[in-house]
């Protein structure tokens, strides 16, 4: 691919991201935008979260115990603490000495 | 309150909100560039995508897309794909995105960000549309300056070696969804969100992500009536 070629690809992948971006606020604006609509921005949240936790997973397969034992670490962390950054820096840490030191 | 003051306000919040992405997008960020350069592409590569295209799987597989035959549509339809669930982050933030910088806000908008403006309970007195673009600047900054410095380090290094800190935005992810549940009136949400994309990742394996949110959707406009109640306030 020359220079040109790459740059045209790149300018589609900004294009096609920038519209899945764009999409909702297009279609919808706050003066027009139906109560079902509303309901829905509102409710949507706490079921994205769950999504992007399993999309988060997805990729530890390889190393599910310690994953598992990490994410443990840090629910634990939060229910007692609830201290967001202890709670992410405990469970990371937590990942990195098991897959580091145990494999 | 004058404008700069507020600023410093908005600003401290948002990098005390995005200090565990800071981890993970140097981190993350780094290992992009190293694998763009491992490609054969010059730095400028990764540091132009991670700038202009800021959607980091997508940027993954850009690199491979740059390598491959001249096929300008396919990237195209090959990024609606990859990026679809963006649109279902747009629906959520409808109402808290009508603020004055609402353009940057919808251009950079990633996972990571979404999960941060959507869960943030910003103070009365910090100004919400100042504190959502410093967290979106942030956040890309952090992209930026992780592929930048992983396009620099190829050669150096030949491997990264804080192995497993890639933990840090599932850690995130999952610290956001523990704390709108321990929060919330109703747990209907959150035990769909997990249920669902569960089940679809289990099944259909890699091509989950339009299923799992589709059906998300769907299962919440079922229980309009139910739930309603529970979402009419802010």
């Amino acid at each position: 691919m020359s220079t040109i070629e790459r740059l045209a690809t790149i300018a589609l992948v900004i294009l096609g991201t920038q519209l899945t971006r764009h999409l909702s606020f297009w279609i919808f604006s706050k003066n027009n935008e139906p109560s079902w609509v509303k309901y829905l921005g509102k409710a949507l949240c706490p079921a994205i979260f769950g999504f992007l936790l399993v999309y988060s997973l997805k990729g530890y397969g390889s190393t599910a115990w310690q994953a598992a034992a990490a994410l443990g670490v840090t629910a634990l962390l939060h229910i007692f603490k609830r201290q967001m950054l202890l709670s992410i820096a405990g469970g990371t840490l937590c990942y990195m000495l098991l897959v580091n030191l145990i494999g | 309150m004058p404008v700069s003051a507020q600023s410093q306000k908005a600003f401290k919040a948002a990098f005390r909100s995005t200090l565990p992405i800071m981890a993970g997008f140097l981190f993350l960020g780094s290992g992009y560039g190293l694998y763009m350069r491992s490609l054969g592409l010059e730095p400028w590569w990764p540091m132009l995508t991670s700038l202009l295209i800021y959607a980091g799987s997508m940027e993954f597989v850009t690199a491979r897309l740059l390598l491959g035959a001249f096929d300008p549509i396919g990237a195209f339809l090959m990024t609606l794909a990859v990026n679809s669930r963006h649109v279902f982050y747009g629906l959520a933030l409808l109402d808290s995105y009508q603020v004055p910088q609402k353009q940057y806000l919808i251009f950079g908008l990633c996972d990571e960000t979404f999960s941060i403006n959507s869960s943030a309970k910003v103070d009365e007195d910090i100004n919400r549309g100042l504190f959502y673009t410093w967290v979106t600047a942030l956040n890309q900054l952090y992209w930026l300056a992780g592929s930048t410095i992983g396009a620099f380090l190829w050669g150096l290094v030949s491997r990264v070696e804080l192995k497993g800190l890639d933990f840090v935005c599932t850690a995130l992810f999952a610290v956001i969804f523990l704390d709108s549940f321990l929060k919330e009136k109703s747990h209907a949400s959150s035990t769909l969100g997990i249920v669902l994309s569960g089940a679809c990742l289990f099944i259909l394996g890699d091509g989950f992500i339009l299923p799992a949110l589709f059906l998300i959707v769907l299962a919440l406009m079922l229980l309009h009536k139910p739930l309603g109640r529970f979402y009419e306030h802010d």
